[in-house]
Parts: C-alpha cells; structure tokens; sequence
C-alpha cells in the first residue's frame, strides 16, 4: 500500500509534465486541427537559451522565467514561418509540415551548436526529499504537481473568463462560427501558439531541471510524451490531455516498478501495448470529442 | 443597404451562383426562396465570407466589401445566422452571447446582454445551460441573439425554421415580425416559401444558382405557377 501511494505520487509529479505539454499540444489541434509534432522543439529551444544564460552566469531563478518566454516567442516564430504559410491546407499537409520543423530544428542545433550534451547546473533542492509518515516524497514531484495545479487554474481562468478565452473555445468547437461571430482568426491562432507555448515553457522549466542537460534532440521526448497524452485523452479535449498526461505519467511509474527487474528497461514498450489496446476498445480516447463540420 | 450584382460562385467545375443581383433596402424584411440545392445557402456565404465569389460584387453602403473575410464583414456589419444554428455546444447561454458580442466594446456588450435576455425571456431562463441541452427552438432563438450581440446592420438568417416543431416556426416568423417593427433590415433563406412570402416584405426566387424571380412577398404568393415548377410548397 505504501510503495501504491509512493508510486502514485511519483505517477502523478511525471504525469504533470505530460499532461503540461499535452494540453499545449490540444490548444493547437483545436483551433487548427494540427497534430503538432514540432512541440517538442520548444523545450530543445528553451533547453539551449537556458545553456547560454548558464554560461553567461545566470541562476535558474532567471533562466525559469526566460525558459518560459523563449518558449512562446519561438511558438510564436514557428506558426508565423511555417504554420500561417499552409494555414488552410489539409491535415496531412500540417502534419507534414510539423513533422519538417521538427527535423529542422534539430539539424540547425546539431550543425551549428553541437552534437554533444551540453550540461548545466541542476537545482539543489531536485534531489531533496521529506517524509509524510512512511511516505519518502520528493520536493520536485511537489513543486511540479504545485506549479502544474496553479498553472492549469490560471489557464482554466483564461478560457472561462476572458474574451480571448471565448473565442479560442468558440473556435475550437466550430472555426467557422466564430469567424461568423467576428473571431479573428489570426489573433485565436497566435493567441493559441501563445498559450501552447506558455505551456510548454512551464514543462520545459522542470524537464530540464530533471534532464540537467540538453542536446539537439531533447524534444523528441517530450514531444513524443505530449502528443500521446493528448491522443490517449482525445484529441482537441484539453480536459481529455490533462487526464491523458496524468495517465500516461502514472502508467510509465507504475508498470516500472510492478514490472521484474530483467524487463523494467521495456516499460515504454508495455505502455505502448496499453495505449494500442486503449485505442482498440476506445479509437476516440478516454474523452469523445464532437467537432462540428466546417461550411 | 446590401447590394448584390452579377454574383456568380464556384466550386471548381460546378457553377452553384450564376450572376446573381439582388438588393436589400433599409429596414426591409427580404425572403430569398428556393428548393434544395438552389444555390441559396451559398449565396448567404457568399455575402458573408465563408465562400470567395468568382464574379460579382457585393457593397454595403457605399462600401464594396466583395470577398472580405466573415471577421471582417461582421465589423462591416453583416451578421449570419447559420443554417442548423451552429451555437457553440459546451458553452453556456451567456458564453456563446458573451462571444457574439466579441467585436463590441465591454460596456456595449454588457447593454446588449440585458437587451437580449429582454427580447428572448426564454434565454434569460437558462442562462447558466450549456448550448447543448437546448431545445431546437430554445437553440434558434440563441443562434438569432448571438448574431444580434454585434449590432448588425443587416441580419441574415440561413433556414430559420429547419427541422423546427410547426408551433415552434410560429415563434420564429413572430420574433422576425418583431425584429421588423424594430426597424432591423434582414435577409431570410428559406424552404417553407409560404410563410417566407405571408412575412417578407419582397422575395427572391432562386433555381439552380439563377434568379427567376422576385417581387412583393403577396406578388410572388399569387404566383402559384411558380411554386408548382421551382418551390413546391
């Protein structure tokens, strides 16, 4: 019971990120029905602007905060270069096109900043624990758990409360409508790259606090982890990709430790198998989402 | 008002408007009739800017807004309300009139709530409900005040009355009398023709993307020719 409650906390401190990352990954499909495979590539962004403020001397009482702004700028970059160019096209043509700056972004750091990791200080307190009775919990599942609850509020906030919000919900149930309604549509998609990025700048900020390094390639797992949350939630249901990421998060820590030894190192291959079996018995995800049909 | 000359629109090889002209004056109730396929919600998208015409133009005013975008002919003036409603489901009464008034500055915005729920009581009622949970008349009558919130100019309403209860269309031709003594200038797209004619203070006929015929709502009505061979009902 205790090492259930253990692993539950673990579940959920990792599933926070996943679920970080896929809620910015359904703000996106949303409003363009875009499977965004380049998400990732703000946290390898994100990674490499907190190595250079490492160098110059910066604390991660700094780089947090310019994590989290690298992160929207450069959502903010990407759909301005590439999305706003194939806005309108097929779904496959999106996916493409994510698919290319995912590549993109990793050849640019990989030719022209390095192929080694590049390593920085992690903070002290990552590794620190406390007890609740026969619970050893970590600070760092605290802290993320805590910064994910306030994060997920101020969001809900944002969507329930400001006008901007309405409009991203508007046009994520029926595009068209809302444009009918007098949505702008480039400031909801800019306004959704924001947020998506937001998102991920706040993931990055403990990904990399974990990770204590990066290298042109640290997005793929993250991305990798934020779409299928998404996917397992059911996508364009941002209460599905948070419950999607906390899923995964917990299954991952769960199976680890319930799995023999001589097989842990397979536990993403058996989550694998669970989400395929997942999407057998439910194609949609665990939240069926009603997209309305565009005119 | 609204200005429509030579209008022709195309979906690649099929011509479904061809050189359409019809014109709205202000404070008119205009019908535009037709049976399925007449081309008559694509005209109505045509006007809003959801479909690029071909040919043609359209002019608000003095203003040539010929293939603005739905944004911007919502700031121009233009409010549709679409065909089968198209409320936002999993917002609330208040949200999705929250949303249609987005182009209005927040005091306005606040004023036309209360005109709202003072036009439509039965919206007041369920102010707090999800768009999904309405009836389909409590749903038009949503879809109607949301595209009021902007303060249009001219409303334009895509089959008001589709797949309405026979006492609910009832409701619906009273609210477009209502809005009429209002002052408001609106375009109508309907099937059921008779009441369209019985409401409207002129009507256009449309048959395979071409007018062929308008007049007086009573003119088109004694017309009975016409409904045999283009409107059937």
């Amino acid at each position: 019971m205790i090492e259930l409650l253990q692993n539950l906390i673990d579940g959920l401190g990792r599933g926070s990120i996943y679920a970080l990352l896929a809620l910015g990954v359904a703000v996106i499909f949303g409003v363009m029905h875009l499977l965004n495979f380049a998400h990732g590539e703000l946290i390898t962004v994100s990674g490499y602007a907190g190595y250079a403020a490492f160098q110059a001397g910066w604390s991660w009482y700094l780089v947090a905060p310019l994590v989290v702004v690298v992160s929207i700028v450069t959502s903010l970059v990407i759909e301005r270069l590439a999305f706003s160019r194939v806005r309108g096209a097929s779904d496959f043509t999106l996916l493409l096109t994510s698919f290319g700056i995912h590549f993109l972004v990793s050849a640019i750091f990989l030719m022209y900043v390095s192929a080694s990791v590049k390593s920085f200080p992690r903070p002290g307190w990552v590794a620190n624990t406390y007890s609740i009775g026969p619970l050893t919990v970590e600070v760092f599942d605290t802290v993320v758990i805590g910064v994910t609850i306030v994060t997920l509020a101020v969001t809900v906030a944002i969507l329930q409360k400001t006008m901007f919000g309405l409009a991203l919900r508007a046009a994520a149930a029926d595009f068209d409508a809302a444009r009918l309604m007098g949505v702008r549509s480039d400031s909801v998609i800019r306004g959704a790259f924001a947020l998506s990025g937001f998102l991920a700048g706040i993931a990055a900020i403990f990904w990399l606090m974990r990770a204590g390094n990066t290298t042109p390639t640290a997005g793929s797992d993250p991305m990798l982890k934020g779409v299928l949350a998404a996917l397992i939630g059911g996508l364009g249901s941002l209460r599905g990709a948070v419950l999607g990421g906390l899923a995964l998060g917990l299954a991952e820590v769960l199976l680890r430790s319930q799995l023999p030894a001589s097989v842990a190192e397979l536990t993403e291959g058996v989550v694998f198998v669970l989400i395929a079996l997942l999407f057998i018995f439910r194609p949609q995800g665990l939240i069926t989402v009603a997209h309305a049909e565009r005119v | 008002m609204l200005e429509v000359r030579g209008l022709t629109t195309e979906y690649g090889a099929i011509t479904a408007l061809r050189d359409v002209s019809l014109s709205v004056g202000a404070g008119e109730v205009v019908g535009l009739i037709g049976p399925n396929g007449a081309g008559k919600t694509t005209l109505l998208g045509s006007i809003a800017g959801l479909l690029m015409p071909s040919r043609g133009t359209v002019h608000l005013g003095d203003d040539d807004v010929t293939g603005q975008t739905p944004e911007k002919m919502l700031r121009a003036g233009v409010a549709l309300v679409p065909e089968h409603r198209r409320i936002f489901v999993d917002m609330t009464v208040e949200e999705n009139l929250r949303i249609g008034g987005v182009t209005v500055p927040h005091a306005r915005r606040v004023e036309l709530l209360e005109e709202m729920a003072e036009l439509f009581p039965v919206l007041r009622d369920k102010w707090t409900t999800s768009g999904g949970f309405l009836s389909g008349g409590e749903a038009q009558q949503l879809a109607i005040a949301r595209a009021l919130m902007s303060g249009p100019k001219l409303l334009m309403m895509d089959e008001p009355s589709l797949g309405l209860a026979p006492i609910i269309v009832d409701l619906v031709f009273d609210l477009i009398d209502r809005l009429r003594a209002e002052g408001r200038t609106i375009l109508v797209v309907e099937q059921n023709a008779t009441r369209m004619l019985q409401a409207a203070d002129r009507a256009y006929v449309l048959r395979s993307g071409v007018i062929v015929a308008d007049g007086s709502g009573q003119e088109l009505l004694a017309r009975e020719d016409l409904f045999d061979t283009f409107v059937g009902g």
